[in-house]
């Protein structure tokens, strides 16, 4: 009755070694790397690159232990820190901008190991060291500026029609179109419907005035807020590119959240600047009919606003929009035909068709690129169109250093947010902490399971040993679970992985003391052996369990770290129910199972009330 | 060996009386200090920011508050932790500042003191996402329980279902009655332990669960205490040997785990104890309280069908 099929030992057998297999990496280490990845589609990491800089390494005689293409990346493995900085800052300077170079960690396995897919664990922030940001997208910023855009191009298409209003102001959530007489109102009423069918229209009449309010629907609101949150997420992916991050996570968070974990990332003055930047880059036109002198006066003309010129004199410039940043595919710095420094853009289709509708439109006059920052805006430059500028290759040269045209073209090409955004949540963990955090978890660990080997040992005699042997098993395949599922591994993670130790061990003193209590009825040792294990079952399903409920629900509303917790908690708790009922009940089987006759197993002392039966 | 050798079934229930006396005690003493002293809530829920910084030397802990007072920030608490090279300083939420420079311009002024100052962390939570943090944590705790009490009473009772939530629940208040009583921190990982314990003390009460519903079939002419006492008696051993193979685990943790775990194995710690106490002393009488017969086990049997007799 205690013997198993074949199969069941080959599973158990299997199941081992793939434990085995895919926990193997996490006893390798990691070394320090860095590793090269292209930011543009021109840009491409090639063996030739590989040559280049393997030459390069060589040169700057820095000794490597393996330089590899892989995913599209080169890596290049070194044998220290000290080296690794080294080398970043000689590639670096060696490939300039096209190219990320970034530090990083590479885990030491061999490679086929590598190919078979086994990696270590994917270590949290608090373990590795680096900065989390929860940052909360600014939603009425982006509805309002979704408004502005209604608001300019509702103006374009009246005037394009030529529906005479009297004004079209915005009031917080609302656009206000006034009008005359109500049939120039109606007319335009149903030009915005056709047009516009984001919008809602209500007319009301104040006085004389004959008004149109428009709203934004709900569903254009939610659709808008999406757009805003997608459009940030790539930007900071941009950014972060820039910063140069191995491994960064940029991902939404709820409807109006981006959650940025950068591994490794010492300097979290820079990281928080770059990513906390909200620079916008806006061409209009420069307002030439009114006169400057009166707008310094205070009497700044409807429709224009004031601005400085860098390096220049105030400019009165309009304050409708001609083309934004997010058109722009690619800005690098450079110099002009007159050695001046410049900033060359390169604009997307769209954008490059406006732009070339807008030069040829406006040659002789003055247009404004403005660069808005922290909702203060600076005239970049103020050319004069020369001529028809076609193919979406533009040119900024103003009055600018050769510096301030690379900062210019970084935050460009970095692109420009939606919406303003807000740094919620921070969580800095410096890398010497992470290692100590590691240390921590590991040691409650090992002295955990060793009190726990120690006791159930002498407790449970041989069943006590197989239970430990079931346990360690746990441990293998919890590891190799979460090396498999490259789940984030935390320091309250590890502290589950502990706890279930703890827990896991019930499910056997649960078998052990059900077979104790069969025995001390009297059954035959085998028996008794079957009938623990069989009783046990229910009991160990239920309370399980319970505590299964738990960890899926602080999986559910838990964050981060509390995250890592529950994952480790539910998967431990599911290796434990296999290991400690099928893996220990195998070890039994193997051990006492062909036994034909037993006389008696080794579970420690049963003791015997002298009145044992009522 | 065998530790624990009852040879008649202990009387449990009769001690009933007592043992609600005490629970019903413990938990106003925990109420009461929830109430009046109220929880050390960490930055997770208040919000604010949290500095870890290390010093080559002993820090001068009042040297760090000088510095801070010349920056405006009068209100930070600066303290310890863990050594006396390792300080923590915190800064409540501040509605002015922009709350993620606030960590920069506190570090900058640091190292103008000791170049050596090693920012170690930095934990800033806004206020708005701290006061979702209190919610979500207290809709995991509803849904914990009600999963439970859904759990118990499908696989037993309503009734099983829920006394073993008002056992377990009673535990929660108290573990909350000693963060609150010495001034312990509650952070997240707190209220991650007290969940986790939440649903592994509900095991025990599981376990004496079963062996009740076991008893009701096999002890025919017992009565109901009777039934419930032998449960106990002989689920004894396993209670004691289970937590106590969980809290070896745990001593390790609050032994090796570092200040992190300080607290979370603190929590488990008391958990633990007070969770053999309840599932088998408090659990048990409001079972019996609740009125449970072994009509709600046991269903009457069917008459077996008359053989057909060729």
């Amino acid at each position: 009755m205690n013997r198993y099929p074949a199969w069941k030992y080959l599973l158990i057998a299997v199941s081992i070694l793939l434990g085995l297999l895919y926990t193997l990496p996490n006893f390798y280490g990691e070394s320090p790397a860095v590793q090269i990845s292209p930011l543009r589609t021109t840009a491409k990491a090639d063996a030739g690159l590989l040559n280049r800089v393997e030459e390069a390494l060589k040169e700057a005689s820095l000794p490597t232990s393996g330089t590899f293409l892989e995913g599209g990346s080169i890596k290049v493995r070194l044998a220290d820190t000290d080296t690794q900085i080294k080398a970043r800052d000689t590639l670096q300077s060696l490939l300039g901008n096209g190219y990320m170079v970034a530090l990083n960690l590479l885990p030491n396995s061999p490679q086929w190991l590598a190919s078979i897919g086994a990696l270590p664990m994917y270590l949290g922030l608090d373990l590795r060291g680096g900065v989390h940001f929860l940052l909360e997208v600014d939603m009425k910023g982006a509805l309002s500026k979704a408004l502005d855009r209604f608001g300019s191009d509702i103006r374009g298409s009246l005037r394009e029609k030529k529906i005479p209003y009297a004004g079209l102001d915005k009031r917080g959530s609302l656009i206000v179109v006034k009008f005359r007489n109500a049939e120039s109102r109606a007319q335009a009423g149903a030009e915005i419907k056709k047009n516009y069918p984001d919008l809602d229209l209500r007319e009301e009449n104040v006085g004389t005035e004959f008004h149109l309010a428009a709203t934004l629907r709900p569903e254009a609101q939610k659709r808008i807020q999406d757009a805003a949150v997608q459009q940030n997420i790539t930007t900071l992916r941009n950014r972060v590119n820039e910063l140069g991050v191995a491994e960064p996570i940029i991902q939404q968070a709820g409807a109006d959240r981006v959650v940025v974990q950068l591994p490794g990332v010492q300097d979290t003055a820079k990281a928080k600047d770059i990513l906390g930047r909200t620079a916008t880059l806006e061409v209009r036109m420069v307002d030439e009919e009114h006169d400057l002198s009166a707008a310094l006066r205070g009497q700044i003309p409807f429709g224009s606003e004031l601005y400085n010129e860098r390096g220049g004199g105030p400019l009165l410039v309009k304050k409708q929009v001609v083309l934004t940043g997010d058109r722009i595919n690619d800005a690098q710095p450079g110099f002009d035909n007159n050695n001046q420094p410049a900033v060359h853009l390169n604009l997307d289709n769209s954008g490059a068709r406006i732009f070339q509708q807008l030069t040829r439109d406006n040659v002789g006059k003055r247009m404004a690129i403005l660069l808005i920052e922290k909702n203060q805006a600076e005239v970049v430059t103020a050319p004069v169109i020369r001529e028809e500028i076609g193919g979406g290759r533009v040119q900024i040269s103003g009055r600018m250093t050769s510096e301030e045209a690379r900062d210019v073209a970084l935050l460009l090409r970095a692109g420009a947010l939606a919406a303003p955004m807000d740094i919620v949540e921070e969580r800095t963990v410096g890398p010497s902490l992470g290692a100590e955090n590691i240390e921590s978890g590991f040691n409650s660990t090992l002295y955990g399971f060793a009190a726990i080997a120690v006791f159930m040992t002498i407790y449970y005699s041989v069943f006590g040993f197989i239970s430990v042997l079931a346990l360690g098993v746990n441990l293998l395949l919890l590891v190799g679970l979460l090396s498999i599922l490259q789940a984030t591994l935390t320091l309250p993670g590890m502290a589950a992985i502990a706890l279930t130790l703890g827990m896991a061990i019930d499910a056997n003193v649960l078998i052990n003391e059900r077979i104790r209590d069969e025995l001390r009825e009297g059954m035959a040792p085998q028996a008794a052996i079957n009938a623990g294990y069989e009783r046990a079952w229910a009991t160990i399903l239920d309370s399980n369990i319970t505590t299964l409920i738990a960890g899926i629900a602080l999986f559910a509303f838990g964050s981060g770290p509390i995250k890592g917790f529950a994952v480790v908690l539910c998967l431990g708790i599911m290796t434990s129910m296999y290991s400690a009922v099928m893996v220990s009940r195998g070890f039994v089987n193997l051990v006492y199972g062909s036994r034909r006759k037993l006389e008696r197993v080794s579970i420690g002392q049963v003791w015997k009330p002298v009145t044992s039966k009522r | 060996m065998e530790f624990f050798r009852f040879k008649h079934d202990i009387p449990f229930m009769s001690w009933g009386k007592y043992t609600t006396v005490i629970s019903l005690v413990t938990f106003i003493v925990s109420v009461f200090f929830l109430v009046t002293k109220g929880l050390n809530l960490g930055v997770d829920f208040t919000g604010g920011t949290v500095m870890e910084v290390s010093y080559t030397q002993p820090a001068d802990l009042n040297r760090i508050r000088g510095t801070l007072i010349k920056l405006g920030m009068a209100d930070a608490s600066v303290q310890n932790f863990g050594t006396s090279r390792d300080v923590l300083i915190r800064l409540p939420a501040k509605a002015d500042m922009s709350s993620a420079k606030l960590s920069e311009t506190v570090i900058a002024a640091l190292r103008t003191e000791d170049e050596a100052t090693e920012l170690r962390r930095v934990e800033f939570v806004g206020p708005q996402v701290g006061k979702e943090l209190v919610e979500n944590g207290a809709l995991a705790l509803l849904i914990v329980s009600l999963g439970i009490v859904a759990y118990l009473a499908i696989r037993f009772e309503w009734k099983f279902g829920v006394s073993g939530i008002i056992a377990n629940l009673h535990d929660v208040v108290i573990i909350l009655g000693f963060f609150a009583f010495f001034q312990w921190e509650f952070s997240l990982t707190v209220l991650a332990a007290i969940l986790a314990i939440l649903g592994y003390s509900v095991n025990e009460s599981v376990v004496v669960f079963d062996r009740i519903r076991e008893n009701f079939r096999k002890m025919r002419r017992a009565s109901v205490s009777q039934v419930i006492d032998n449960a106990i008696t002989r689920t004894m051993s396993r209670t004691i040997i289970t937590h106590g193979s969980t809290q070896m685990v745990v001593v390790s943790m609050l032994l090796f785990g570092g200040e992190s775990l300080h607290y979370f194995a603190l929590a488990l710690t008391i958990g633990i104890l007070f969770g053999i106490y309840s599932s088998v002393l408090v659990a048990s009488p409001l079972l019996m309280l609740l009125g449970v017969s072994r009509k709600d086990i046991v269903k009457p049997e069917k008459k077996p069908e008359p053989e057909a007799v060729p």
